[in-house]
């Protein structure tokens, strides 16, 4: 048995000025996480799947227990994670390849090189736009760019300083469906090519089973962690697969727990 | 056709000559007096022949603006960025600021003319005190409403608070900047002339003073015109900095 790549210990967190009222946003979460695995974390709205994210990135400590990146305690933001949120957040007054170069203008050790090797860069950012499909829209700003490509683009930000970990606060929550589709298998290849971690915060139940080894539905008030579904279905996965009586079953197993947490 | 696109073109050109055909045919008609209200011709005729004195002034009253106004540049982005980055700055300096603001800045000349004397001093001095407060609400305002999104998306990189407000905080900033420049600009020039007219010996408020107590209207006038010119050509230079900085702020859907 290997070492997990991300650990939570009995995690809990409240907010406000006296956390041990009792009243906790997340309370209790233990995970393991195996280096290079694709996790999917489900629930109502209000489960705390926010909090879950602010606290995996280090922007917010928790109030009780430990979480353990690549078995250092994580005391604030790391450098060697990306992440994407709902909305695409890039910022206008950059094209769509300034955009995704800036966490490198950032992170150490790529910051302290940026001038020199800027070409090397581009070239880089350029490669990975193009991976997504956004070959040749580099010089565009991001409200020339239709909302999916403007996700791609925020993908491709989160992915540029190569992290060991993705962290997606509902990626797509904001798309259409296919445009959604499109972006999963976008995703899918990204991840299979590098095999970073993926921890995944998504309301689509579809999305999770589709892409991820492991499904965890979260309960609302206090979120804790309900049921842990590994999802066994063969890689590589095609669009084709959510149609099958197997990834239904899945899907509707995993729904039952939702209705469950729902009352 | 070809007229109509003219409209289109330079709305405020159309519109300026109609107006001063207007008031220059007016002035005919009713055979207003010059010493009452100079006509538009009467105006420009002693452009011309005063033109060496109005340019002298005029030179005077540039000068003596750009370099207040440049001085509120520097405290007014500066005052804004302490308010806008801290909520504390915020709460304790803004309702104080306020309060300065709403004080007539013409009643500061006399004081001032008692700490720096006549001339350029107190008229450096009070386009500053007038001008620095748009743009410092400005650069306020536009730090104090940046997204926490976008911040966040720093902040989950480890960036400090300086990356920050040097990679988001200040390009945001830039369109509040440059709409407070155009208004600060303006409102120099006021404060200049304002303080000319009471404490100097130079400058186009000090002519407006001069040419009013000898009754040429006529050169008064004139000296309005040349201010009015001005501001308007600093505010047209602002405009294209703007259009050509800040484009992302601007655009038409």
């Amino acid at each position: 048995m290997s070492v997990p790549f991300i650990e939570f210990e009995h995690v809990s967190h409240a907010y406000g000025e006296h956390p041990n009222n009792g009243v906790f946003a997340i309370e209790d979460i233990n995970l393991k996480i195996d280096k290079g695995s694709f996790i999917a974390i489900v629930g109502p709205s209000g489960c705390g799947k926010s909090t879950f994210m602010k606290l995996t990135t280090g922007l917010q400590k928790s109030t009780q227990g430990r979480i353990l990146v690549d078995s250092k305690p994580v005391l604030g933001p790391l450098s060697f994670s990306g992440m994407a949120f709902q909305a695409p957040t890039l910022l206008p007054w950059r094209t769509t390849l300034d955009n995704v170069l800036l966490p490198l203008e950032i992170v150490e050790p790529y910051r302290s090189q940026f001038s020199r090797q800027k070409n090397v860069f581009i070239e880089r950012a350029l490669k990975l736009l193009d991976s997504v499909g956004l070959g040749g829209y580099e010089k565009k700003f991001p409200w020339q760019l239709s909302g999916g490509m403007q996700q791609r683009a925020s993908l491709c930000r989160a992915l540029i300083h190569q992290p060991k970990m993705l962290l997606l606060d509902e990626p797509f929550g904001a798309l259409d469906a296919f445009t959604k589709e499109e972006l999963w298998n976008i995703l899918r290849d990204l991840w299979s090519d590098q095999h970073f971690n993926v921890i995944m915060v998504t309301h689509d139940l579809r999305e999770a089973v589709y892409l991820a080894d492991v499904v965890y539905v979260m309960s609302k008030g206090p979120g804790r962690i309900v049921h842990q579904r590994n999802i066994d279905l063969p890689r590589p996965r095609e669009l084709n697969l959510t149609y099958e009586p197997a990834f239904t079953r899945i899907v509707q197993e995993l729904r039952t727990y939702i209705g469950a947490v729902r009352g | 056709m070809k007229q109509a696109t003219f409209v289109y073109r330079y709305p405020a050109l159309l519109l300026f000559f109609v107006l001063i055909l207007a008031w220059q045919g007016i002035c005919v008609i009713f055979k207003v007096n010059e010493f009452i209200f100079p006509s538009p011709w009467q105006i420009i005729q002693s452009l011309i022949e005063f033109h060496s004195v109005i340019l002298k002034h005029a030179w005077a009253t540039f000068w003596t603006t750009m370099i207040g106004f440049l001085i509120s540049i520097i405290v007014g982005v500066f005052f804004g960025f302490v308010i806008g980055s801290s909520r504390i700055a915020y709460d304790a300096f803004y309702p104080l600021m306020t309060a300065f603001n709403a004080l007539p800045k013409a009643a500061f000349v006399p004081i001032l003319v008692v700490w720096f004397g006549i001339g350029a001093g107190p008229a450096i001095l009070t386009a500053f005190l007038i001008s620095f407060f748009p743009i410092m609400v400005n650069i306020a305002t536009g730090l104090a409403t940046l997204e926490p999104e976008l911040e966040d998306v720093l902040r989950v990189l480890g960036a400090s608070r300086k990356d920050i407000l040097f990679k988001i905080g200040l390009p945001r900033c830039l369109p509040y900047f440059f709409a407070s420049l155009k208004v600060a600009i303006t409102l120099a020039f006021v404060g200049t002339t304002v303080s000319e007219m009471n404490a100097s010996n130079q400058g186009i408020g000090y002519l407006l003073v001069s040419a009013g107590s000898a009754m040429r209207m006529p050169l008064a006038f004139a000296g309005l015109a040349v201010i009015g010119v001005m501001a308007m050509l600093m505010y047209e230079l602002f405009s294209a900095i703007e259009k050509n900085t800040t484009a992302w702020a601007h655009r038409k859907s």
